[in-house]
């Protein structure tokens, strides 16, 4: 077993492991054999060249290296003092969140009030860019070709009998703490991310443990877009509607509510929700790109 | 000054992560760990403003018992930085892998030399 893992990683070390060797598509080139090109009188003259880079090339990163981690200590021995109250760091901008956040906002977590209510355009950016990073993987794994892992081995995985039945327990309790997590989001620590990775998670090792068959009748590739884009857009819209409303000092529907009920704190548990639905499928979505290239 | 780094040590760890990624950044040619590396470095950034947000003595700013002075709760702006932080560097480690499964379909190795010098004779051979 050691002896095996020893091997294995001395093979990734040398980037030899041949871990998507079933999924490489026959139209493609295949790399071709050392001796095709070190004999050419040409590629050896920059392979020489090459050679002599390489032989200065750690010594320069490694002065590099030393330079960077010099300059580092030296501003962070110029900080100011660790934990103080008076360092720059706790201006003005803080002390609004923290003394008025919960009057404005309504949320009684004050991160939650930051990044969903008075820079909700982060938080807006920021769900955009998981979203493009999910079409862009899914544009460059999204082939029409043979799932890469074998089946067989799929299979002896999903009758393995202490994976299933811990299953069944964790993932119902999973995905309701996941839920909670989200729908805490304003009142204590958790929001969208946090409990969207989790139910994330429950969905992966639903998905581990049972196969892809009987989740994909209920999350495919078109529900997927279809979730994914209402949750973004119900996010923009009513986003775009309190800053028109804020800017031009309306009053939007939304209230602050009571500090403390779940059902308080304006737009904050819906947009919440909405971002915990998009990492939740961004999650899933990315594991089943990378374990067999489609959703 | 060493009494100040002592002081300091947690950003001193972030400098030591940070610088630890770096060097794996620029010394392998392993793409697998330079994704690896990048992610240490992320990691390291959030340690350093975690810290920058963090008063002794106070909370973590979720209003407790209707109190809303600031000299209770600690900075509650490093903490969605953060947030906003690892939500990137998951995306980011997300394409970087996908073009890494890329790479590897096309020239078989994970090497970024040997995949650049595949890639050059390849142009060579188009002109």
């Amino acid at each position: 077993m050691k002896h095996n893992l020893r091997r294995w990683l001395a093979q990734w070390d040398a980037g030899e492991l041949d871990f998507t060797a079933k999924t490489a598509s026959p139209e493609l080139p295949q790399p071709r054999a050392e001796t095709e090109w070190s004999k050419e009188p040409v590629r050896r003259l920059e392979r020489r060249q090459a050679a002599a880079f390489n032989r200065i090339y750690p010594v320069l990163a490694a002065i590099l290296c030393t330079v960077m981690i010099g300059f580092l200590f030296f501003t962070v021995s110029e900080l100011p003092a660790f934990g103080s109250s008076d360092s720059p760091a706790h201006n003005e901008v803080t002390k609004r969140y923290v003394e008025q956040g919960m009057a404005e906002t309504g949320a009684v977590n004050t991160v939650s009030g930051v990044i969903l209510d008075y820079r909700a355009f982060d938080t807006l950016g920021e769900s955009h860019v998981l979203f493009t990073a999910t079409t862009a993987v899914l544009i460059l794994l999204l082939t029409a070709q043979e799932e890469a892992e074998p089946k067989q081995q799929r299979e002896i995985m999903q009758r393995d009998p202490i994976l299933r039945q811990t299953a069944k327990i964790v993932v119902p309790l999973a995905m309701l703490f996941g839920i909670y997590v989200i729908f805490n989001g304003h009142l204590g620590p958790g929001g969208g991310f946090a409990g969207g990775s989790v139910i994330g998670g429950a969905l992966i090792l639903y998905v581990v443990s049972f196969g892809f068959e009987r989740l994909e009748k209920l999350l495919n590739l078109k529900t997927f877009r279809i979730i994914v884009l209402c949750a973004l857009c119900f996010y923009s819209l009513s986003k775009c509607y309190s800053f028109f409303c804020g800017a031009n000092g309306l009053e939007t529907i939304f209230s602050a509510g009571t500090p403390g009920r779940i059902f308080s704190a304006g737009l904050i548990l819906p947009l919440n929700i909405a971002v915990g639905i998009v990492v939740a499928c961004t999650m899933y979505g990315f594991y089943s790109l990378f374990r067999r290239g489609r959703i | 000054m060493l009494q100040n780094l002592w002081d300091h040590r947690i950003a001193c760890a972030a400098v030591v992560l940070f610088a630890i990624g770096f060097a794996t950044l620029l010394l392998h040619r392993n793409l697998m760990k330079k994704i690896i590396a990048l992610n240490i470095m992320d990691t390291a950034t959030y340690l350093f403003l975690t810290s920058l947000g963090y008063i002794s003595n106070r909370t973590a700013s979720i209003i407790t018992d209707g109190v809303t002075e600031m000299e209770r709760y600690v900075n509650p702006l490093p903490a969605g930085l953060v947030l906003t932080g690892i939500v990137v560097s998951v995306s980011v480690t997300a394409v970087l892998l996908g073009l890494t499964i890329r790479l590897y379909q096309r020239y078989h190795t994970l090497n970024l030399d040997e995949i650049y010098m595949m890639a050059q004779q390849e142009q060579e051979e188009d002109t």
